[in-house]
C-alpha cells in the first residue's frame, strides 16, 4: 500500500540546512496498523506529512497504492489526498462553524456529493464512532475525545486507502486515548491501513507494528502478531 | 452560487466580526453612493448649461456688420458695412439655412401704454422666423407672419411680463397698445425660457420698424439657424455667408472685422465638450472613492485569509483544490461588495430622485439656474454596477489567490 525508497528530506539552506530524513525505506502493506515513534524532532511529523502529500520530499520515491507520488500538480495532490488519504490531527482541526455532521461530510463536499447525500453518509459514520446523538452539535459543544471521534469519522468518510494520524491522542487523557485507539483498532480490523505517529508507548503498543525513527533513519522495527508489553520498546 | 455550505461560511465569518464586516460594507456602500451622487452632479451641471442655452437655438449663427480693417480692391480700411433687406433675401436662399431673421435695432426702452397703465419695455423688430431662433413660445394668439412684414402692419406680440404689467387679467389679444405714440394691435403673447429680460420684450415686424424709426431697408444684424449641422457644416455655412457678403459689400473675405459671425454650434459644442469633460472627471473622482472602499475590502479579506490559514490548510488536507479555495474567498468579497454596493446604489438614486441633492446645492446657495434636474441614467446605473462587479472580484481575487497558496502542512503545525 505504501512504499518508501530512500526518502530524504531536509529543511533550510546552506549552514542552516537541517537533514531530517536521511534515507528511509519503509513498506507498509494493506491492512497494517503501524505506529511511528521516536524522540521529539526525530522527523515523525515530517514523515507523516510526506505520506500525506502535505509536504514534498527531496530524494527517493514514494508509492501510494502503486502510484508514484512525485511532482504532483496542486490539483492532482488535492485529488489523491481526498481519495486515498484520511487525516486525523492532534488538535482535531474541526471547522468551528460546522456541526458534527457537516464536519464529517466535508471530504465528500470536495467530491461534489450532494449536500443531502453526504450528510446522510456522515450520519452513518458518526453512528460508527458512537456520536449519532451529537450529530447537530457544534465542535465547541463537544469534549476532546468526542471531537477526535468526529475527526476520525471525517477521515473515514471518503473510504480512503490509508488513515494517517499525527499524535491523535496527544491532547487526550488516558481513558479517552484508549477509546480513540479502540476505534482505530476496529477500523483496522475492518481492513483499513492505519499509520499513527505517537510518542506514548502504551499507544504504540496497541498497534501491530512499530517503526522507530532516530537521527533520520529507521533504527528499530517491531512486528507483533498480538499485543505486546509496553516495556519492550526503546527509543 | 447556491451552495449552502459556502453561504454558511460567509455568514459565519461575517458574524464573527460584525463591526469589521459593517465597516467594510459601509466603505463600499459609501464609495458607490458618492459615485452615483457625482454622476448626478455631472448631469445636473450639464442640464444647467443646457438650460442656459435654452434661451436661444443652439444651432444659430449671429451675423453682425462691422468696419473693414483691410484694404480691398482699392478701398481703404474703415468702411462701414450695412446689411439690407437684399442681404436677408440672398442669405435666405443659401444651402443649409433653416431659419433666418433680421433685426432692426430700435434702441432704448420705450414708454408703452395700455389705457391708464404705463411702463417701459424693449422693442425688438424682426422677421417671423425669429420665433424659432429665440425659442419664443406663443401662449395665446399668434406670432408675427409674412403678411405683417409685407404690409408693414402695426401689430405686436408681447411677453407675459408685459401682459402682467399692462393688462393684469384683461385679455390683451385684439387690443391696441401705445408705443411712443404709435398704436400697435396685440396679436399674440409669448413666454421665453430665457431670463426675465426676454419676457419683457415687445416684438414688431421689422418692416414696420424700418418705416417708423427711419431705417429704410437697413438691417442691423442677421441671425440664421443651421438645422442639425455639425461643427464642420456650420463652419462651411459661415464661409458661404462671408463669401456672399464680401462679394456684395466689397470687402476682403479674410477681414475678420468687416462682418463678425458668432457661431452658436461651435460655442455649444465647446460647452458641451467642457461639460462632458467635467462629467468624466466627476466620474473618475467617484471611481477613486469606490476604489478606496474596495481596497478596504481587499485588506480586510487579506486579514480574513490570514486568520483562516489553518482552516485552509485543513481543507487542503481534506482534498480542497486551489480553485475551490479561491471560490470560497472570492464569493465572500463579491458578496460584501455587491450587497453593500447595491445599498449604496439605491441610496444614491433615492438621494438624487427625492430632490435632496438639489436641495443640498440650494442650501449652499449655488445658482440653481446652473444646476437642473440631476439624474443618473439607466446607462449610468449599469456602468456603476459593472464597475462594482469588476472591483468586487478584484478585491477578492488577490486575497483568494493568497489563500489558495497556503501550504497544507500549515494544518498540521500546532501553534
Ligand atoms: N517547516 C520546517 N522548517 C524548518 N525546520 C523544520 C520544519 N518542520 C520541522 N522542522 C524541523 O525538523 C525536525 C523534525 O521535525 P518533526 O516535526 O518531524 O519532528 P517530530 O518527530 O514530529 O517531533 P515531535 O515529537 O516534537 O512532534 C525538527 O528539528 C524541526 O525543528
Ligand atoms: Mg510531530
Amino acid at each position: 500500500m505504501i512504499k518508501l525508497e530512500g526518502i530524504q528530506k531536509s529543511y533550510g539552506l546552506g549552514k542552516q540546512k537541517l537533514h531530517v530524513l536521511k534515507g528511509l525505506d519503509i513498506t507498509i502493506d494493506k491492512g497494517e496498523f503501524v505506529s511511528i515513534m521516536g524522540s521529539s524532532g526525530s522527523g515523525k511529523s515530517t514523515l507523516l506529512n510526506i505520506l500525506g502529500i502535505l509536504d514534498k520530499y527531496d530524494d527517493g520515491n514514494y508509492f501510494l497504492a502503486d502510484t508514484l507520488i512525485k511532482n504532483l500538480s496542486e490539483k492532482k495532490a488535492a485529488y489523491y489526498r481526498n481519495r486515498f488519504l484520511g487525516f486525523v490531527f492532534q488538535s482535531f482541526n474541526l471547522l468551528a462553524f460546522k456541526n458534527a455532521t457537516e464536519n464529517v461530510a466535508l471530504p465528500l463536499y470536495y467530491q461534489k456529493v450532494s449536500r443531502r447525500k453526504r450528510n446522510d453518509i456522515a450520519l452513518e459514520y458518526l453512528d460508527m464512532v458512537g456520536l449519532k446523538d451529537w450529530a447537530t452539535h457544534m465542535p465547541s459543544e463537544l469534549s476532546g475525545g468526542q471531537k477526535q471521534r468526529v475527526a476520525i469519522a471525517r477521515a473515514l468518510i471518503s473510504d480512503p486507502k490509508v488513515i494517517l494520524a499525527d499524535e491523535p491522542t496527544g491532547a487526550l487523557d488516558t481513558k479517552t486515548s484508549y477509546d480513540v485507539m479502540e476505534i482505530f483498532k476496529r477500523v483496522n480490523d475492518a481492513g483499513k491501513t492505519i499509520v499513527v505517529v505517537t510518542h506514548e508507548h502504551d499507544i504504540a503498543a496497541m498497534t501491530k507494528r512499530n517503526i522507530v525513527l532516530k537521527d533520520g533513519f529507521v533504527v528499530d522495527e517491531i512486528m507483533k502478531s498480538s499485543e505486546l508489553e509496553v516495556g519492550s520498546i526503546e527509543s | 452560487m447556491f451552495d449552502i455550505d459556502k453561504w454558511q461560511e460567509i455568514f459565519f465569518t461575517m458574524k464573527q466580526n460584525k463591526l469589521r464586516s459593517f465597516i467594510t460594507a459601509f466603505n463600499v456602500a459609501w464609495g458607490i453612493f458618492i459615485l452615483i451622487i457625482l454622476m448626478g452632479f455631472g448631469s445636473g451641471f450639464q442640464h444647467g448649461v443646457e438650460f442656459q442655452f435654452n434661451d436661444d437655438a443652439t444651432n444659430s449663427l449671429w451675423i453682425r456688420a462691422g468696419e473693414t480693417s483691410k484694404p480691398y480692391k482699392g478701398i481703404k480700411p474703415g468702411k462701414r458695412i450695412q446689411f439690407t433687406n437684399q442681404d436677408y433675401e440672398a442669405i435666405k436662399k443659401l444651402d443649409g439655412i433653416e431659419y433666418i431673421t433680421g433685426r432692426y435695432y430700435v434702441p432704448g426702452e420705450f414708454t408703452v401704454r395700455y389705457k391708464d397703465n404705463l411702463s417701459f419695455f424693449n422693442v425688438r423688430s424682426c422677421h417671423p422666423d425669429h420665433k424659432y431662433i429665440e425659442k419664443t413660445l406663443i401662449t395665446s394668439g399668434r406670432y408675427l407672419n409674412d403678411t405683417d412684414i409685407k404690409e408693414r402692419r402695426k401689430v405686436t406680440v408681447i411677453g407675459e411680463k408685459v401682459v402682467e404689467v399692462l393688462f393684469g387679467r384683461v385679455n390683451p389679444i385684439g387690443t391696441y397698445i401705445d408705443v411712443n405714440g404709435i398704436q400697435y394691435k396685440v396679436v399674440g403673447t409669448f413666454k421665453d425660457e430665457g431670463n426675465e429680460f426676454e419676457q419683457k420684450v415687445i416684438y414688431i415686424p421689422i418692416s414696420t420698424a424700418q418705416i417708423a424709426y427711419g431705417g429704410g431697408n437697413k438691417i442691423h444684424n442677421l441671425i440664421v439657424t443651421a438645422a442639425n449641422a455639425t461643427e464642420v457644416e456650420s463652419k462651411m455655412l459661415e464661409a458661404d455667408i462671408i463669401s456672399y457678403l464680401s462679394g456684395k459689400h466689397n470687402f476682403d473675405p479674410t477681414d475678420k472685422k468687416a462682418v463678425r459671425i458668432f457661431n452658436g454650434v461651435v460655442n455649444f459644442m465647446r460647452f458641451m465638450n467642457l461639460f462632458a469633460g467635467i462629467r468624466f472627471f466627476l466620474f473618475i473622482v467617484g471611481v477613486f472613492t469606490l476604489i478606496a472602499g474596495v481596497v478596504g475590502v481587499s485588506n480586510i479579506m487579506l486579514i480574513v485569509v490570514k486568520e483562516r490559514t489553518k482552516e485552509v490548510g485543513v481543507r487542503k488536507a481534506l482534498g480542497a483544490t486551489p480553485n475551490s479555495i479561491i471560490g470560497l474567498f472570492l464569493q465572500e468579497s463579491m458578496f460584501i461588495t455587491l450587497t453593500a454596493g447595491y445599498v449604496g446604489l439605491v441610496a444614491g438614486f433615492i438621494f438624487i430622485d427625492s430632490g435632496s441633492l438639489s436641495a443640498m446645492m440650494e442650501s449652499f446657495s449655488f445658482p440653481m439656474d446652473f444646476f437642473k434636474r440631476p439624474e443618473v441614467s439607466l446607462k449610468g446605473a449599469v456602468i456603476a454596477t459593472l464597475v462594482l462587479a469588476v472591483f468586487g472580484s478584484l478585491a477578492g481575487y488577490f486575497p483568494a489567490r493568497k489563500a489558495a497558496k497556503v501550504e497544507p502542512i500549515e494544518a498540521l503545525k500546532d501553534e
